[in-house]
């Protein structure tokens, strides 16, 4: 197949187009301004779509709306841009209205750098905004995976009428790598009759709001909420799995973390040293029971997390273990990159400490 | 085999694109390739740099930090990225902006006077492509052809005499590396 030099914010854009996004709403911040860039030139030839709006709230509601219209709506942003979106995200959920979302995060807290960082995790992936509510939870690690898992978002934020966040870093966005379109069946149409598209031969209003005034109205929606999160967490947990069969000690990475951790565990297999890497792509839900076979093999001797915070991810490694190995934490903060080398020492001592 | 390469410089010194021409070619030539510029606030009037690897196997960490190869197109770069090169590795100087000379005894270094091949070509501009013709004559990393063959593909229509330019910047970069 043909492989093209794509820059990944600029993939990531392309591949919404592609997978039929009708709506873009934004608000520049770096590292992520080329989304915008690209897509107030493409969504026009399309003949789609493009706002860039006055703030980050007003972006977010305009994707509610579009949402709500029964369009494919989507916006993007970096940490501090994110965290403003949180009420419009909360109001998605309860809704139910789908979207997709793209985070490029950067160091925090406050204003904090444009360099790369993963400290919005659990901003993402335990409640975004108020409320019991999830979004699904997509992480690339690289331009090929982001534009592959852009398609997907689109589709599962239909299927399951939820807003999707693609949880990526500056790196990811700012980097270029080859790539490949690949021709993907249509998507399925999915039927929207809940859509506020204008009462026509309906013979019934649509009304989509996320106010429920009834708490006994309220309490019923939040079961049917959380049966659906059930269900989303049978089906569509993703990860990947590399060199894990003899490791004894397993990686756990997400984004551009993984490959740095997977740069660390090649270079120790070349002094004997076995680390396998496991991959979450899903981070909510995250691949709780494929974590707990593969270090729950008697060859591992230990897990080490490794992420761009002072240690978030690491609590769903935890409770997913929930002791039946030991846990240890390497991390890097304020946009920091942890580097190979430094992986790579923290797992020689790692090693050496559980022998002792 | 893995290359880990970085190209720093001022701003405006074309590093970027050297970098992106570097991966366009790996690419060209089958190789697991990626491309990652500096972002920060220093981009602006200041120090630029970009990391490219090009391996025959998938990229893990698109991050260089001890680069196989470096090519220092100005003085502070080169006082940034030496400590960092790995042993037996190779630095490129450009030797018309950075007055310094390599302290490691430990690489290879090669000193290319870019701007005063560019301008015996009668346009300053193409300094960038004399280094990567002197990068490509020390690793033998990519085929000459193949870089050729990108100028051609880059500058098309009103821009397309540059491509002769631009290949002779390659070979009179190529010349200097014995």
């Amino acid at each position: 197949m043909q492989k093209e030099l794509w820059k990944g914010n600029e993939a990531i854009a392309e591949a919404a187009v592609r997978a039929g996004c009708d709506a873009y709403f934004g608000y520049p911040i770096t590292p992520q301004n080329e989304i915008p860039e690209y897509m107030s030139r493409r969504m026009q030839e399309e003949n789609r779509v493009f706002v860039q709006a006055e703030s980050e709230l007003a972006a977010i509601n305009m994707v509610y709306g579009a949402a709500a219209a029964g369009m494919r709506a989507m916006t993007s942003s970096s940490s501090p841009g994110i965290s403003l979106k949180q009420e419009g995200i909360s109001y998605l959920i309860g809704a139910e209205l789908p979207a997709v979302i793209v985070n490029m995060m950067r160091g925090g807290p406050g204003l904090g750098t444009i360099q790369p960082s993963q400290s919005d995790y659990f901003q993402a992936t335990r409640s975004p905004g108020h409320g019991d509510g999830h979004m699904i939870v997509l992480a690339p690690s690289g331009i090929q995976e982001a534009v592959d898992l852009m398609q997907d978002s689109f589709d599962l934020a239909d299927r399951w009428r939820t807003p999707v966040m693609m949880l990526a870093d500056g790196m990811i966005g700012q980097m270029m790598e080859p790539i490949a379109w690949k021709q993907r069946p249509a998507a399925p149409a999915v039927d929207k009759p809940w859509a506020t598209t204008g009462q026509g031969e309906r013979g019934h209003t649509n009304f989509v709001t996320s106010l429920r005034l009834d708490s006994v109205d309220n309490e019923a929606f939040n079961e049917a909420l959380q049966q659906k999160y059930a269900d989303i967490g049978r089906q569509k947990t993703r990860y990947e799995e590399v060199d894990c069969e003899d490791a004894e000690l397993i990686l756990v990475a997400f984004g551009t973390t993984a490959r740095i951790a997977l740069s660390a565990a090649r270079k120790l297999r070349q002094e004997g040293i076995r680390a396998g890497l496991f991959r979450p792509i899903t981070l909510w839900p995250f691949p709780t029971l494929a974590l707990q076979q593969v270090a729950g093999r008697p060859n591992v001797r230990a897990v080490l997390t490794v992420e761009m915070s002072a240690g978030q991810m690491v609590e769903d490694v935890r409770l997913a273990l929930c002791g039946a190995k030991p846990v240890h934490f390497f991390g890097r903060t304020g946009g920091m990159i942890p580097e190979p080398a430094q992986v790579a020492q923290e797992i020689r001592r790692i090693l050496k400490e559980e022998q002792a | 085999m893995t290359r880990e390469i970085i190209i720093a410089g001022f701003g405006g010194q074309g590093v970027m694109s050297m970098g992106k021409t570097l991966v366009e070619a790996g690419m060209a030539e089958g190789y697991n390739v990626s491309w990652v510029p500096s972002y920060g606030p220093e981009m602006r009037g200041g120090t630029a740099n970009c990391a490219v690897v090009i391996s025959d196997e998938p990229v893990g960490s698109p991050l260089v930090v001890q680069p196989n190869e470096l090519i220092a197109m100005n003085g502070p770069s080169l006082k940034k990225f030496e400590p960092h090169v790995e042993e037996g590795g190779l630095i490129l100087v450009n030797s018309s902006q950075a007055l310094e000379k390599v302290h490691r005894t430990d690489v290879r270094a090669f000193y290319v006077p870019s701007m005063e091949e560019a301008g015996k070509l009668g346009n300053f501009k193409v300094a960038n492509m004399v280094m990567l013709g002197a990068y490509i004559a020390a690793t033998g990393a990519l085929k000459m052809e193949t870089l050729e063959q990108m100028l051609s593909r880059i500058f098309t229509g009103s821009k397309a005499p540059l491509v002769a330019l631009n290949i002779q910047a390659l070979q009179a970069g190529a010349a200097h590396i014995k």
